[in-house]
């Protein structure tokens, strides 16, 4: 079984996240799915991230947190975040099936960039409904 | 659930090596390491305990070429074989689009291997997915320990019987240490699971 976007949609996608979130100042994005494959992924030219690992990690990372969260008797944590010194990732769910990781750096405050998240997964989501699915 | 780009026509699929704890699951992964380092951008992946054991998964992203136009990258994944670990395992196992079950061919990891199986048939229904149905390819690995006949093996009928009398799928002696026939495991995973996909590429 696969499932598809096909080039207007991978084009809107990476339209919505550079408008959104690059052109706000992170320094990278990542639109995954549950399984860990990239769907888009997007930086402001000065990333050299291992794109692959991070986003197997990422996925494998908030499955085990859901997985948590469960355990403690919440649906999920609405908050996903890592604090580095220079580099903070933070984790959103789109749907049952998609993530978003953006990397972001101290420019950026984390209220704005759950703000930003919060615009950019809205716009996702109407676009990703009409996926294929084989 | 593999994930076609059809803007920058890449394949991206996942395979995950399944088995019980110290089957070699781990060493096939650090063996394709080593023989394909060029096709492989990144280092290998490995979440592990202080005394070695896989504790979440290992992950090499590995670059295919092409197949009908389209960039194929396959995760690689391992699941932690120990039981206390299935929690994680069925996290590893999400989306996976082909398994390749590593088995033990020591006789005293009978049980186990017969167990993991199962366990991988039960793990795999939770997402709605069927072991006969599933691509999937069997190893009996560390057949070399039988050389000097120290170590008592399990004879490949046993473990067919045990492991592929009703699977009927192929079936690889190996040694994951020495590298025999980790290859010819991985690209009979590998080609099972691109004709599973061949539909979804147009």
């Amino acid at each position: 079984m696969s499932y598809a976007f096909d080039m207007e949609q991978i084009q809107d996608i990476e339209d919505i996240l550079t408008k959104e979130l690059v052109e706000s100042g992170v320094h990278s994005v990542l639109l995954i799915d549950m399984a860990g494959n990239i769907v888009a992924t997007l930086d402001n030219g000065q990333c050299k991230h291992d794109v692959y690992s991070l986003a197997a990690l990422a996925a494998g990372n908030f499955g085990a947190v859901s997985s948590m969260a469960k355990i403690v008797g919440e649906d999920e944590f609405s908050l996903l975040f890592h604090k580095g010194e220079s580099e903070n990732i933070h984790f959103s769910k789109v749907n049952a099936e998609f993530l978003l990781i953006t990397l972001f750096g101290a420019d950026v405050t984390l209220g704005f960039l759950r703000l930003k998240v919060a615009e950019a997964i809205k716009q996702l989501l109407s676009v990703m409904d009409d996926s294929e699915i084989d | 659930m593999a994930f076609i780009n059809l803007k920058n026509k890449l394949v991206q699929a996942k395979i995950v090596f399944y088995g019980p704890g110290r089957c070699g699951k781990t060493t096939n992964l650090e063996y394709i390491f080593k023989k394909y380092q060029s096709r492989i951008q990144s280092d290998m992946v490995s979440i592990k305990t202080h005394g070695d054991r896989t504790l979440f998964f290992d992950f090499l992203p590995f670059d295919m070429g092409k197949i009908k136009g389209y960039d194929v990258k396959i995760q690689l994944y391992t699941v932690p074989g120990q039981i206390k670990y299935n929690a994680t395992r069925k996290l590893v196992l999400k989306g996976v689009d082909g398994v390749v079950f590593v088995a033990d061919s020591m006789e005293v990891r009978r049980k186990k291997n017969i167990l993991s199986l199962k366990n991988l048939q039960d793990n795999l229904s939770e997402y709605n997915k069927n072991i006969f149905k599933i691509p999937l390819v069997l190893q009996y690995n560390k057949r070399d320990l039988g050389k000097d006949g120290v170590i008592p093996l399990l004879p490949l009928k046993t473990m067919e019987r045990d492991l592929n009398g009703k699977l009927k799928v192929p079936a690889f002696q190996a040694s994951a240490l020495s590298g025999k026939n980790v290859i010819p495991t991985l690209k009979q995973i590998i080609a099972k699971t691109m004709i599973s996909l061949k539909e979804g590429l147009k």
